[in-house]
């Protein structure tokens, strides 16, 4: 039964998600100190149930809708850690936390039949495409978390009140170069996940899976990711005017993700 | 004699106030001139830092109208500012002079710099013979106090200063100050202090810039940094990472145009900007801009006032030392208007005396070394004896609110006249602690 420890990993995950309510209500410090322990607990778990999950489809590819969002929900938190163990600070939890638990918890509460039964959707591609762009928006993720820390923490050093030194947040340059970091690392592999993609498309459909809502968002969110990166490069963009285009990116990778549910070429089931 | 005291202070007013009331160096003493000379007022002295501007002033009948002076002299009106004021008479005075000077009254509790000010005040103050006997004493008596309240409570030692909370702040917004630039406008003791703490964490390099280059250039070659001309000023400060004010320019220097300049150069990198200049250097609008971070000096000492609770304890005692020595002051000061009676009343018999051995001198013949010194030591022993008694007396009355009958008494009994005590006076105001 994978779903076993997947919940066991839910359960871990929900202290990061109680942590991540009580950042944003500013009083999380008492937590903070049992964060990285419970996050890691279930990192661990959840890496135990989708080993298992590989182990029983026989295969090394994401099997169903609710096994690819628990994929995403791990590679988030394993994002998370990375930047923990190099900034050692808790704050990019308020958005990942709260993103993996809803991504575990919908894994975790559904029953599917694997799939992916297509020929097509073992090929070696295939697998590329998924893994590459699951780790872009991991990243995406996390910096988006990252920019909104960022305004929060730029508010609160200008409210020129005591309590900007009395704040956890880390300092206002560490936060920035998390995001930035992220960024950085994801793009490449959203780029590389979206050629992945297009030529397993190309070779299945022909030049028609262009005008597919999913393609098309994705080529839109991969424009907005440019942009995010060129205006940081040209001109330093950060703080509020990069948080409004990480968000802009956020919301459109929530929508291709939510796009699966119309998309003609890019459904679970086997056509 | 009554001290009256009136001023703004960081409390009393916000820095927008108190940059109106601000005292330039320069014209310090020409300020302290005209106040010493007011109607009413005998002596005076002006202390005016980034916190406070302090009128202090001796008055004979406690009838001098400060606040009259105060709109004077600023051309404000009094009435409108009322609520800023405050203004303390007698021990109120006194208490609140040692209260700053020990530095309790501090934006920053505890920090040494106030004492360093006072006596600069002083100084100006003797300086234009502002300042003598009462005033004198009383100024003096403050350097004691803050050094006793120094030395037997624990209120410096942790003295959280400015630019350790300067410090703190950079760190919030740059992580660490390794390989950051610190841009030092005005070559003032307080921002070479927060360069110097920046430094100790790391900060990089130092950029220098006031209006005359040679303290720029001596200040740089201190921290080992690059002085720059002033003219240069806007080219030059986008390099800097955190940039320290501290200059006398009556208006803003860096407006928001100015933020928004400097953040395009820098490709967005975040600035701190610490203003510790009365009035400011930095327009309020620049914090406006986004990363761009300012705080003045008051915003510091908010940020100060959070980490001061727990030595909230320490600042009692300091407060009962200041009590005691306000007492304590306060009879001496009645001492001290004995003084000038007790002077003249030695002078009055050691002429008498002198007088009477010249008259006799002719008649004793000629006299051995020996009892030359005999007749001088006699004489001087019946003096002595005979003023014991009317010195100890009027030196106990000091204590007693009624002394001044007895000092009318004395002086009548013994023909001491106006002018001599007014030369008294004078003589004692050079050594106003030879009673004691």
């Amino acid at each position: 039964m994978p779903f076993l420890w997947l919940r066991v990993a839910l359960l871990f995950y929900a202290v990061g998600l109680v942590y991540a309510l009580l950042l944003l209500a500013r009083r999380g410090e008492t937590l903070a100190r049992f964060i990285p322990s419970a996050v890691g607990m279930g990192m661990v778990f959840h890496f135990v149930s989708l080993t298992e999950v590989f182990l029983l489809s026989g295969q090394l590819t994401v099997a169903s809708v609710h096994n690819s969002e628990s994929l995403l929900g791990f590679l988030i938190i394993f994002f998370y850690f990375i930047i923990f163990l190099r900034y050692r600070t808790t704050s990019p939890g308020i958005i990942a936390f709260p993103v993996t638990f809803f991504l575990t918890f919908a894994a975790a509460n559904g029953q599917q039949q694997f799939l992916f039964t297509t020929p097509g959707m073992r090929s070696g591609w295939l697998f590329a495409h998924i893994a590459l762009i699951f780790t872009g928006y991991a990243a995406l993720v996390l910096s988006f978390g990252a920019s909104l820390l960022y305004i929060l923490q730029e508010r609160n050093l200008k409210s020129r009140k005591p309590s900007s030194l009395l704040s956890k947040l880390p300092a206002l340059e560490v936060i920035d170069e998390i995001g930035y970091r992220s960024l950085l690392l994801g793009f490449p592999f959203m780029t590389l996940g979206l050629i992945a993609g297009s030529v397993v498309a190309q070779a299945k459909y022909g030049p028609a899976f262009f005008h597919d809502p999913k393609i098309l968002l994705s080529l839109f969110m991969w424009a907005v990711y440019m942009l995010m990166l060129y205006t940081r490069w040209s001109s330093g963009w950060r703080g509020r005017r990069a948080a409004v285009l990480a968000t802009v990116a956020f919301g459109v990778a929530v929508l291709v993700w939510a796009a699966n549910y119309f998309s003609v070429v890019h459904r679970f089931v086997s056509s | 004699m009554n001290f009256l005291l009136i001023g703004v202070n960081h409390k009393s007013a916000p820095i927008e106030v108190r940059e109106r009331f601000a005292i330039a160096e320069a014209r310090l003493p020409e300020a302290t001139r005209s106040f010493a000379d007011f109607p009413g007022i005998e002596e005076g002295m002006i202390l005016s830092t980034c916190n406070r501007v302090e009128l202090v002033a001796c008055s004979k009948n406690g009838s001098a109208d400060l606040r009259g002076f105060f709109s004077k002299f600023f051309n404000v009106d009094a009435s409108k500012c009322s609520d800023f004021l405050y203004e303390y008479r007698e021990k109120d005075a006194v208490r609140h002079l040692f209260r700053v000077a020990a530095s309790l009254d501090s934006m920053v509790v505890g920090e040494p710099q106030i004492l360093g000010q006072v006596k600069e005040a002083y100084a100006v103050a003797r300086g234009v013979g502002a300042v003598h006997s009462h005033l004198d004493a009383l100024i003096t008596r403050s350097f004691a106090v803050a050094k006793r309240v120094r030395s037997e409570t624990a209120v410096g030692s942790s003295a959280v200063s400015v630019a350790s909370v300067a410090v703190e702040l950079a760190k919030k917004i740059f992580g660490s100050l390794q390989g950051k630039t610190v841009y030092l406008v005005g070559a003032g003791k307080m921002s070479e202090l927060a360069a110097r703490h920046l430094l100790a964490h790391g900060a990089a390099k130092i950029l220098v810039a006031n209006r005359t280059y040679e303290r720029a250039a001596a200040l740089a070659e201190k921290f080992n940094g690059q002085a720059i001309p002033f003219e240069q000023l806007y080219l030059t400060a986008d390099r800097a990472d955190i940039v320290i004010t501290s200059t006398g320019a009556p208006h803003a220097l860096f407006r928001r145009e100015h933020g928004e300049a400097f953040l395009a150069r820098r490709k967005n990198r975040p600035m701190f900007f610490i203003d510790i200049a009365v009035p400011r250097d930095v327009d309020a609008q620049m914090n406006k801009v986004d990363g761009i971070f300012v705080y003045d000096i008051d915003d510091l000492q908010t940020a100060v006032s959070s980490h001061v609770s727990d030595r909230a304890k320490e600042a009692q005692r300091a407060e009962s030392i200041i009590e005691t020595e306000v007492e304590r002051f306060h009879a001496r000061l009645r001492t001290l208007d004995v003084v000038p009676t007790i002077v003249s009343l030695q002078e009055q018999l050691e002429t008498i005396r002198q007088a009477e051995i010249d008259r006799v001198r002719g008649r004793l013949g000629s006299l051995s070394p020996d009892q030359e010194l005999a007749v001088e030591a006699m004489t001087r022993g019946i003096i002595n004896k005979i003023m014991h008694a009317p010195i100890r007396t009027l030196k106990t009355a000091a204590r007693d609110p009624e002394s001044t009958t007895i000092i009318d008494v004395v002086r009548r009994l013994f023909n001491l006249g106006e002018d001599k005590s007014a030369a008294a006076k004078s003589k004692s105001a050079g050594d106003p602690g030879a009673d004691n």
